[in-house]
């Protein structure tokens, strides 16, 4: 694999975070690179190497080579094409990267992949790898766009994640399948459940864009530590001073 | 309720006095209450025209091509309505007509109207334009007008039917979702670039269009101008770049103050010495140019028009603020910043700026598009820089993970105090210019700003 411009040497025996983005030539729409950026000059700056790869269509997927798999938001059409990718080339290692613990995050687009079916239009619906139990569907409302703040509780203390959401699909969570996170403001899932997108082990879905990290930096790290399978108190503090007031920007936006 | 157009109109003027008088400042308001109460009174107007009219469309560009065509229509002596504030929803055409109605007839030869994207198709049915010019497509403000294919499936339609599919049409070669609007018509005129020499050496993270409108396989670039445009074509289907019947060739670009080009029409070829810096000021002239051919301008009032070009309000302006240059750049989506960016980074040294990121709807309340813009140019070219605006922590931060050192980032969210501060910081009898880099509403409430305190003119009312 050749080493990409966001490619860092990890420093002394640190880990390198190895994260692999899907479709970034089509699934980029709300600056998805935005996420990737976030991940890697925090691993730069904490003296941890980063190694970027991307998968397009018709790319294998290496179901062992990656601790984070990245998946954005698309224009319709394309993320047609995304979606059939997805389930036939890629789904086989996608599964199996996330059964040994591998982070899958889906945001926007991709988060309504990652689901069991997506509904594009009247009698037009396409399957989706299934990794999330949910069903995206039409409905005649307006799109569901603004500012939004939800509430997590990824290890066991609630925290605040802030950004915004533009999507026309309603996603209902199958029974069993645990939300993201608890609408503080902002329409969510479907606009009315209260709900915020999915998590399933290791397999996380979400309307949040914004981009969604450099909003949470908190987030970015408790990725980072996850894939890396360190608990999060052992990533070196960084000043985080500038990090902190735009998480508190975004969150005034949307009113929490 | 539909009101006599002549009854429309008094109100409608009064509406806008009363609008004024309270302080508002609101271009389309009067308008907004014409159309409400004669929802025909666009169409009835404009027909007044005896020229017709000429509409210009874009994602970027559409105030500063406008204001270009404006100079060599009038250097023509031909007399316009001209939406020149950029008030260019049906509101604000509709106050322009208003404000030039004079009892039955109308002040004016042929109204120029740039046109919000959003808005083409609509009022090209009401003002029957004899000409539509449309210049780029780029992702912006996702919120508001939604994926860039809906914009294009909308003109599509409006140029292929209707009054829209009478109208001649002047169409970007360089930009292949806005060439390919041209392919069930004939008589277009096609305007684009003729020069190896500015093509970048690849595309921009941001770039949209990369995919075949007709096929959807993906476009082969052989040269990239400015994020999606340059010369392409799709190896499925063979849809290929129109060879343009205006183009602009040996350019040479002046760093931020000015470039210039060798101008060809159909009539004839110039040098245009253009006082607006960048490429995408030389798409803007050809835009216009090409629309001044097609309206039958000679080439000697296109190219010297052209020559004597202003920047258009908020658009690579320069103020003076206590003894310090000021120079206004607006920046609204990834594909303008780009430009700026680009254009900024051919100036020598380090730069002093005021980044002011606001999100009002004009803005576009979602914020993402800063991480889509290559700010990366901005690494180690940066000597202070002041974040300012609604959202100017968020504009800190992308600056900090675009390798802006930390130390040299300052959040001041109030404009007043972030203008004094970034004028302050350089030494003082400093020469080198600061450059403000405003979004939409940034740049309305940076020249309020200026105004008030006395350091601009206020050039429209």
């Amino acid at each position: 694999m050749s080493s990409g411009p966001l490619d860092v040497q990890a420093q002394d025996g640190a880990p390198t975070l190895r994260v692999c983005a899907l479709y970034p030539d089509l699934m980029n729409i709300y600056a998805d690179r935005g996420n990737l950026l976030m991940l890697q000059r925090r691993c730069l700056w904490r003296g941890l190497g980063f190694a970027l790869s991307e998968s397009g269509i018709g790319e294998q997927l290496h179901p062992h080579e990656h601790d984070l798999i990245y998946i954005g938001g698309g224009q319709d059409r394309d993320q047609l094409l995304c979606a059939k990718d997805l389930v036939e080339v890629k789904g086989e290692a996608l599964r199996a990267s996330a059964s040994r613990g591998a982070i899958v995050l889906g945001v926007c687009g991709g988060y309504q992949l990652l689901g069991r079916s997506y509904e594009l239009g009247p009698g037009e619906t396409i399957e989706g790898v299934g990794l999330l139990d949910v069903l995206t569907v039409r409905d005649p409302g307006p799109r569901l766009i603004g500012n939004v703040a939800i509430e997590v509780e990824l290890d066991g203390a609630p925290r605040v994640l802030a950004g915004f959401e533009n999507h026309g699909g309603r996603t209902r969570l199958r029974p069993g399948q645990r939300p993201l996170g608890r609408v503080l403001k902002g329409h969510g899932n479907d606009g009315h459940s209260g709900f915020e997108g999915a998590i399933s082990g290791s397999v996380i879905g979400t309307y949040l864009h914004g981009p969604l990290l450099p909003k949470n930096a908190w987030l970015a790290d408790w990725l980072t530590a996850s894939a890396l399978r360190i608990p999060v108190k052992e990533l070196e503090p960084l000043d985080d001073a500038l990090e902190d007031a735009a998480h508190q920007s975004a969150r005034r936006a949307a009113g929490v | 309720m539909s009101v006599p157009l002549s009854p429309a109109l008094s109100i409608a003027r009064a509406a806008g006095a009363l609008s004024r008088l309270r302080g508002g400042g609101g271009t389309s308001v009067p308008g907004r209450v014409l159309t409400a109460l004669a929802p025909n009174a666009i169409e009835l107007l404009s027909a007044r025209l005896q020229m017709g009219t000429a509409l210009i469309s874009a994602t970027n560009g559409k105030t500063t091509t406008a204001a270009m065509a404006a100079a060599m229509l009038q250097r023509s002596g031909v007399a316009l309505v001209h939406n020149s504030a950029g008030a260019n929803m049906e509101g604000g055409v509709a106050s322009t007509l208003l404000e030039a109605a004079r009892g039955e007839s109308i002040d004016g030869h042929l109204g120029l109207f740039e046109i919000d994207e959003a808005w083409l198709a609509s009022l090209t049915a009401q003002l029957r334009p004899r000409a539509i010019v449309l210049s780029n497509l780029f992702r912006d403000q996702l919120d508001r007008y939604g994926e860039l294919e809906t914009i294009a499936q909308s003109w599509a339609e409006t140029v292929s039917e209707g009054p829209g599919g009478e109208a001649a049409l002047v169409l970007n070669a360089d930009d292949p979702m806005v060439a390919d609007l041209g392919r069930s018509r004939k008589d277009v005129t096609y305007f684009g670039i003729e020069d190896e020499g500015v093509a970048l050496e690849g595309m921009a993270h941001a770039a949209d269009a990369k995919r075949c409108r007709r096929c959807g396989a993906p476009y082969s670039f052989e040269r990239v101008y400015l994020g999606h445009l340059g010369i392409y074509s799709c190896p499925s289907c063979g849809q290929s770049r129109p060879a343009p019947d205006v183009s602009a060739s040996e350019i040479e670009l002046k760093g931020v103050r000015s470039c210039s080009f060798t101008l060809r029409t159909r009539a004839g070829a110039a040098r245009v010495e253009l006082p607006l810096p960048g490429l995408y000021n030389v798409y803007n002239a050809l835009a216009a140019a090409a629309l001044g051919s097609v309206l039958g301008l000679d080439m000697d009032a296109i190219a010297s028009s052209l020559s004597e070009a202003q920047p258009a309000f908020g658009r690579a302006e320069t103020v003076h603020v206590q003894g310090r240059e000021l120079r206004i750049l607006l920046v609204k989506n990834p594909a303008g910043a780009n430009e700026v960016l680009r254009t900024l980074a051919l100036e020598p040294g380090e730069h002093d700026l005021l980044g002011v990121l606001n999100d009002g709807i004009a803005d576009g309340r979602d914020v993402s598009w800063i991480w889509d813009a290559d700010f990366e140019a901005l690494a180690g070219r940066v000597r202070r820089v002041t974040c300012s605006g609604t959202r100017a922590p968020e504009l800190a931060l992308r600056l900090k993970y675009a390798g802006v050192d930390p130390d040299r980032i300052s959040v001041r969210e109030a404009l007043e105090p972030a203008l004094l501060g970034a004028l302050r910081d350089g030494p003082s009898g400093d020469e080198r210019p600061v450059y403000a880099l405003p979004t939409y509403t940034a740049m309305l409430a940076l020249r309020e700003l200026l105004v008030r305190r006395g350091d601009a003119a206020e050039r429209w009312s």
